[in-house]
């Protein structure tokens, strides 16, 4: 497929679609209705099933069955959904159900504004539902990587049989990039597991409710033990202009792509910086960031939120460098002069 | 006459039951599985259990079973359904799980006309829980939560869930049957086997409510249970069929 010019709401439709997304269940929320809109509009031309639901508890519910059945199913939403769909997403986690869940993040809490903000990372990251699990969280900087990532986060959760998170926030969603999408995928790994009646086989069931104590701490062994396996083997990060950096920055999403242009500011003012961009929220990249530690004493970690990211920054170094942080809480979009400033500020402070 | 000891196929035996002596989710589980098998379904059979009582369904049905959260069985039966239509999807609910916590999952797939089928356990009261009040607990009815009996003034009126949605016009098959006598359970079981052929015939939405007994919670035995379903909440909510759209809608399929 030639290049397009595609909006990131329509990219990570078309993505699911090409993924071998079978099944869309969604609620209308600002501002990511034009993804529910693209799969409403192209879902079931392509075979698929769209539903509009009751409301996002019922959505992600749908997710649920569907994806017990093992079809490729996916559900987007933005923060206020996102919080309905927590209980879901934490049976999706309890079943060992594979499914993709895409939030375009808002200012909040509460209704707050459809503003790009960042304040669902503690959310997204820490599980968000109730119980000890995790969820792999992607989070693209670019309307190709929305493409990307989203066709990875299908492939992640089929092989982890767990729920991805793909994260944006409205300037992800809203904006217009050029795009490449791979072509559809036509084979996928068999779902020994999945539901589909019995046939003359055995019966199977899956069920969250595990009364022995034993068992119930044997299956959150298990599940915490795909989450270190995860966190060994699915790690993504970007480095920028790292190679000759004394200083580094910490940002991922649209404040990443914010921060390059304020890094590019700065550079030109003499200061060498450069910018680590987890792409992978969960498993957070602390690795890279404990070997960069060895040469760089100071981090500069910018947000769209008082301060969630830089928690895991500081539990990667463990005090092996000095960690500042920049953030605005949602509602204003950061510029890159601002970020510049931070980064001259910081600089001057640091190492002069 | 020569009794025949049939047990049901989709009804495993080895399981010791986990339900309280005089409780009616035994008689219906039985049923369910004995209908699966007269018409021919449990092989490609999906329950939805609710949390509740009847979490444990999957110990005792050998069909394939999953669990939902509370009150949302119509909604995982919903995207289970549409994801593959071949599936014969039963969403097996209390009334805590679908006339409170679920109403809203219970109407919207009703009024979709999803093409499912529920089985809804009435007890008027939460069962596992401890006997609190449920939306279906009737006027004067003691719980935990309604000590003094349930005062509509404070605790509002009975919910009769099953009425608001026989008439929306994607449910073609509503009944409302008892298991408190020999003949009500009989009829309990062409209830479920009418709305299970609905669904085979891909009709559309059909749900059973059975009035079944909880002597644990009403703090009775098992034979003042079922008078008091005959008694008391049979009168709050008659018996009988309360849609039959089958006919209609076969019309229309042509």
């Amino acid at each position: 497929m030639n290049k397009v010019f595609m909006s990131g709401n329509h990219t990570i439709g078309e993505a699911a679609i090409r993924a071998g997304c079978k099944c869309y269940f969604g609620y209308p929320i600002t501002p990511q209705n034009e993804l529910g809109e693209y799969m409403a509009a192209n879902l079931r031309q392509a075979g698929g099933v769209f539903v509009q639901s009751e409301s996002e508890t019922a959505a992600i519910n749908m997710v649920v069955g569907a994806a017990a059945t093992g079809a490729r199913v996916m559900t987007s939403s933005s923060s206020p959904g996102i919080s309905l769909k927590q209980e879901g997403l934490s049976f999706l986690a309890g079943f060992e159900l594979p499914a993709v869940v895409v939030n375009m993040m808002r200012g909040g809490p509460g209704l707050g504004n459809i503003a790009p903000a960042q304040g669902d990372y503690f959310q997204s990251t820490r599980g968000g539902g109730h119980g000890d699990y995790r969820t792999p969280v992607l989070a693209p900087a670019s309307v190709q990587e929305l493409a990307d990532l989203t066709i990875a986060a299908f492939d992640l959760a089929d092989t982890y049989r767990t729920p991805v998170l793909v994260i944006g926030d409205g300037m992800m969603g809203q904006m217009k990039e050029p795009v490449v999408f791979p072509e559809p995928v036509k084979t996928f790994p068999e779902k020994e597991w999945a539901l589909k009646g019995r046939g003359d086989g055995p019966s199977r069931y899956l069920a969250s409710l595990i009364l022995d104590g034993l068992e119930m701490e044997r299956h959150n062994w298990k599940l915490v033990r795909k989450y270190q396996e995860i966190a060994a083997r699915e790690v993504r990060y970007e480095l920028y202009m790292m190679e000759d950096a004394e200083f580094a920055v910490v940002a991922y999403g649209t404040t990443a792509r914010i921060a390059k242009g304020a890094i590019k500011r700065a550079r030109k003012d003499g200061v060498p910086v450069g910018l680590i961009r987890p792409i992978t929220l969960f498993p957070f990249p602390d690795k890279i960031m404990r070997e960069i530690a060895h040469r760089i004493k100071h981090f500069l970690v910018f947000e769209m939120s008082t301060g969630q990211m830089v928690e895991d920054v500081k539990l990667a170094l463990n005090g092996r460098a000095e960690v500042a942080f920049h953030g605005r809480p949602g509602g204003v979009i950061p510029t890159p002069v601002e970020f510049a400033r931070v980064i001259n500020r910081q600089y001057q402070r640091n190492y002069k | 006459m020569k009794l025949k000891n049939k047990w049901p196929k989709y009804y495993k035996q080895d399981v010791v039951t986990h339900y309280c002596p005089g409780c009616g989710h035994g008689i219906v589980h039985r049923i369910v599985a004995e209908v699966l098998e007269e018409l021919d379904v449990g092989k490609r059979a999906l329950l939805v259990c609710p949390a509740g009582c009847a979490v444990l369904a999957y110990h005792y049905f050998d069909i394939d079973v999953i669990e939902s959260a509370h009150g949302r069985g119509t909604a995982i039966a919903t995207g289970a359904k549409r994801a593959n239509p071949n599936l014969f999807v039963i969403s097996y609910q209390g009334d805590g799980d679908l006339s409170a916590i679920g109403t809203a999952e219970t109407i919207h797939s009703a009024n979709r006309g999803e093409n499912m089928t529920v089985v809804f356990i009435n007890n008027a009261v939460y069962g596992m829980t401890g006997g609190q009040m449920a939306p279906t607990t009737i006027i004067g009815q003691n719980t935990t939560t309604s000590p003094i009996g349930r005062d509509p003034e404070f605790d509002g009126y009975p919910l009769h869930i099953t009425d608001v949605v026989a008439a929306f016009p994607g449910v073609v098959y509503a009944e409302r049957v008892t298991l408190s006598t020999p003949g009500g359970i009989r009829k309990t079981k062409k209830a479920i086997t009418n709305a299970f052929q609905t669904q085979i015939d891909g009709l559309g939405y059909s749900i059973v409510e059975v009035l079944s007994p909880c002597p644990t919670n009403w703090k009775m035995t098992p034979v003042q249970s079922c008078k008091w379903i005959e008694e008391e909440m049979s009168k709050e909510y008659k018996p009988g069929l309360l849609t039959d759209k089958r006919e209609e809608k076969r019309k229309t399929k042509g």
